[in-house]
């Protein structure tokens, strides 16, 4: 396992919000096909490290690196273009466009033809935007939201959204794919399916993932490695079995008996 | 391919709809072009507000800095590239494809020619006043990369207001025969750098009539100049919102967090959506600028013409092209229909005169029928339909009872319109989508939560 080609490498990442801390000397390591787990208490700086990783912070301090080239500091749309695709915890799906335009979309960063060129409608064109149509119908197919390619996204059920955001990072053709909470708000049945359908993007794409997730059963289940974070700094790493042993998560998750 | 037909239709306007308009129809022939040109500044506007969602009050000036730019180089450039008299001599006119005139005054055969150089010159001005409104557009754009919402409302009007005030306190003096225009310094670059005071002359650029107006302008905005670019215009925001850049206009609109999570560079799009937009509110201007009957004038440019734009782009709906371009024709016309309100029953106002009868009938046509259109109710659509006729035909009742002539009150009624269709349809007559849209039936398909698409917006 150990011999897997890194993806990600973050090291020594710290942030701070005026006087507060939020995230300290964060590391962390993802290997090309690895499903890990970022868990913590509520306030422990999952988002934000996310938001560090993705670009929408810059670090105060320390290095991320996406498959060896450094990152920190670009904006966003950079980062995606090289690599890296986020979900949110709060859905931020295009609500007014289509379900099919959303995951279209999320092709442009690797469009090859110029605006004039679209203007024009040239040859070249047309045929990337007919590629761009038919990666798109694939995905849909895939997270089973072809039947409702052309309704607007704001009008699909809350589950199908989170479904769509997946999808939506994942036209984006990326290397490694950060999934905010995406668990959040939903009924066990549907738990169950997304866990289901994570586990499937990652075998049959070999996609990297990191899953910030509050649910500890899905965590569980499907992470094969796990960072906890607590105050802003990693408090352990290692195998959902290891983990759930370790006495500073138990103290994190379950406070400290005074003695 | 739609490049054709859009000269097509251009050269149908100018050739076959303007003679068959007559003697009279200079009215309606005017009409047209202002339907045109303000379908190219809403359908302009369009892709700052309506696909990037960037809300921008300050389009005018624009329009403004290509109008100048134009009317610059065609007045005085003429005189150095086209020779010859100046505009202000009757009777210089460009050839056939930029007139507006039924009978040519002319009879030295120049007059008959189908293009002459003096057109080529025009269309020359039109592109240089849309680029140079173009590079203002960059300008305005870059604080968009900082500012959202109404602060950026705020940037883009103040920039409307500087641009207004700068062209008019510039010198009053247009100089007219063709020797005072050859001595005087064209750019004035190296007077600037001289720094001698005392002896400033101003520019030739400079000379556009400052406060008092620009006038002498020749007229060669024609139907066919007018729908040529408003095709263009048209073509240009279709092929863009339905491509993978509009789809990045829109994203940004929609959210623009996500937007740059997806690999949009949102800075870059919002401002080539204001180069653009800019570009063709230039091209627009120039075209206002060479208009028979206009006299340009910087005051009539400010920020009361950006709102009339931004009303007919909120009016149509926001991000919709065809929506854009049925409000500037609304707009256009309500307030001349209203100059003698059709009626079914009193076909003639108290003056007697109803020449405006068959137009002003189309376009409350057109009214109510946007503001029913997608009602969805059919039986509340007819009702709403007939109240609306019942009412105004009790209006024109009481108002002949009571010797009022109503066109004295039209642009109350304008306004009543306008509120009327805000609280009726608040998303626009066709919301996001275009007129074309409504036909497929899976838009509007109740869904699981309940909420219906597009459709339900009444």
């Amino acid at each position: 396992m150990s011999e897997r080609e890194s993806i990600l490498e973050v090291g020594g990442v710290s942030k701070s919000f005026g006087g507060l801390k939020a995230v300290q000397d964060f590391g962390l390591s993802l290997r090309k096909g690895e499903l890990q787990g970022l868990i913590g208490p509520n306030g422990a700086g999952k988002t934000t490290v996310f938001n560090l990783l993705t670009g929408v912070y810059t670090p105060d301090a320390g290095d991320i690196r996406l498959g060896g080239v450094r990152i920190n500091g670009l904006r966003p749309h950079r980062i995606n273009g090289l690599g890296l695709a986020r979900t949110f915890q709060n859905i931020r799906l295009f609500g007014e466009l289509s379900v099919l335009d959303n995951v279209k979309l999320a092709r442009h960063v690797r469009v090859r033809h110029s605006m004039l060129a679209s203007v024009l409608r040239t040859a070249g064109s047309l045929n990337e935007e007919a590629e761009i149509e038919d990666r798109a119908m694939e995905l849909l197919k895939l997270f089973d939201l072809a039947d409702r390619a052309h309704e607007e996204a704001r009008s699909l059920p809350y589950g199908d959204q989170r479904r769509l955001e997946i999808a939506r990072a994942m036209a984006t053709g990326p290397k490694a794919l950060l999934l905010d909470e995406p668990a959040a708000g939903m009924n066990p049945q549907e738990k169950v399916e997304l866990a289901g359908l994570i586990r499937r993007v990652r075998d049959e794409f070999g996609m990297t993932i990191l899953l910030i997730e509050h649910d500890m059963g899905l965590v569980m289940k499907i992470c094969e490695k796990i960072t906890v974070l607590d105050y802003g700094k990693v408090i352990a790493v290692g195998s959902p079995g290891e983990v759930q042993t370790d006495p500073k998560v138990m103290a994190a998750y379950l406070g400290v008996e005074d003695t | 391919m739609p490049l054709l037909g859009v000269v097509g239709i251009a050269l149908l306007m100018q050739f076959v709809l303007k003679p068959m308009l007559g003697e009279g129809g200079s009215f309606y022939a005017k009409l047209l072009l202002d339907i045109g040109i303000n379908a190219m500044l809403a359908v302009s506007l369009t892709m700052v507000n309506g696909f990037t969602g960037q809300f921008s009050i300050g389009h005018a000036a624009f329009m403004a800095v290509g109008a100048y730019t134009a009317a610059v180089l065609t007045y005085y450039g003429s005189a150095y590239l086209v020779g010859g008299e100046t505009f202000a001599d009757a009777g210089v006119q460009g050839g056939l494809v930029s007139t507006m005139l039924t009978e040519r005054v002319r009879d030295d055969g120049l007059a008959t020619a189908w293009i002459t150089a003096r057109d080529l010159l025009f269309a020359g001005s039109l592109v240089a006043g849309g680029l140079v409104a173009a590079v203002f557009g960059w300008v305005v754009g870059l604080p968009s990369l900082r500012l959202k919402g109404d602060y950026l409302a705020i940037v883009t009007l103040g920039f409307g207001e500087v641009v207004r005030v700068i062209i008019q306190s510039q010198t009053a003096d247009v100089l007219y025969t063709v020797e005072e225009i050859k001595e005087a310094p064209v750019l004035g670059v190296a007077q600037m750098f001289a720094l001698k005071t005392d002896e400033w002359v101003a520019p030739l650029w400079l000379r556009a009539g400052g406060s008092l107006g620009f006038s002498g302008l020749p007229f060669y905005t024609s139907l066919f100049w007018v729908f040529l670019w408003c095709g263009l215009t048209l073509v240009v925001a279709y092929r863009l919102k339905n491509s993978t850049y509009g789809r990045a206009f829109l994203s940004i609109r929609e959210d623009e967090i996500a937007s740059e999570a997806m690999g949009v560079n949102t800075t870059r799009y919002k401002v080539r959506a204001f180069v653009l937009a800019a570009f063709f509110a230039g091209v627009a201007g120039g075209l206002f600028a060479h208009t028979s009957g206009v006299q340009l004038n910087a005051g009539e440019l400010g920020f009361v013409k950006s709102f009339d734009i931004i009303i007919m782009v909120v009016l149509g709906g926001l991000g919709s092209i065809s929506g854009a371009a049925l409000a500037a024709v609304i707009v256009t016309l309500l307030p001349e229909a209203l100059r003698d309100p059709p009626s079914l029953l009193f076909p003639t106002g108290p003056n007697g005169g109803a020449s405006f009868f068959p137009w002003s009938l189309i376009v409350l046509g057109l009214v109510v029928a946007g503001v029913c259109w997608r009602a969805e109710r059919k039986v509340r659509a007819v009702l709403l339909l007939l109240g609306t006729v019942l009412a105004w035909e009790a209006l024109r009742y009481g108002a002949r009872k009571a010797q009022v002539d109503l066109s004295d009150y039209r642009n109350v009624m304008y306004a009543l319109a306008l509120i009327l269709m805000m609280i009726l349809r608040p998303r626009g007559l066709l919301g996001v989508g275009e007129i074309w849209d409504r036909k497929r039936p899976h838009r509007s398909v109740p869904t699981a939560t309940g909420k219906t698409g597009p459709g339900a917006t009444l």
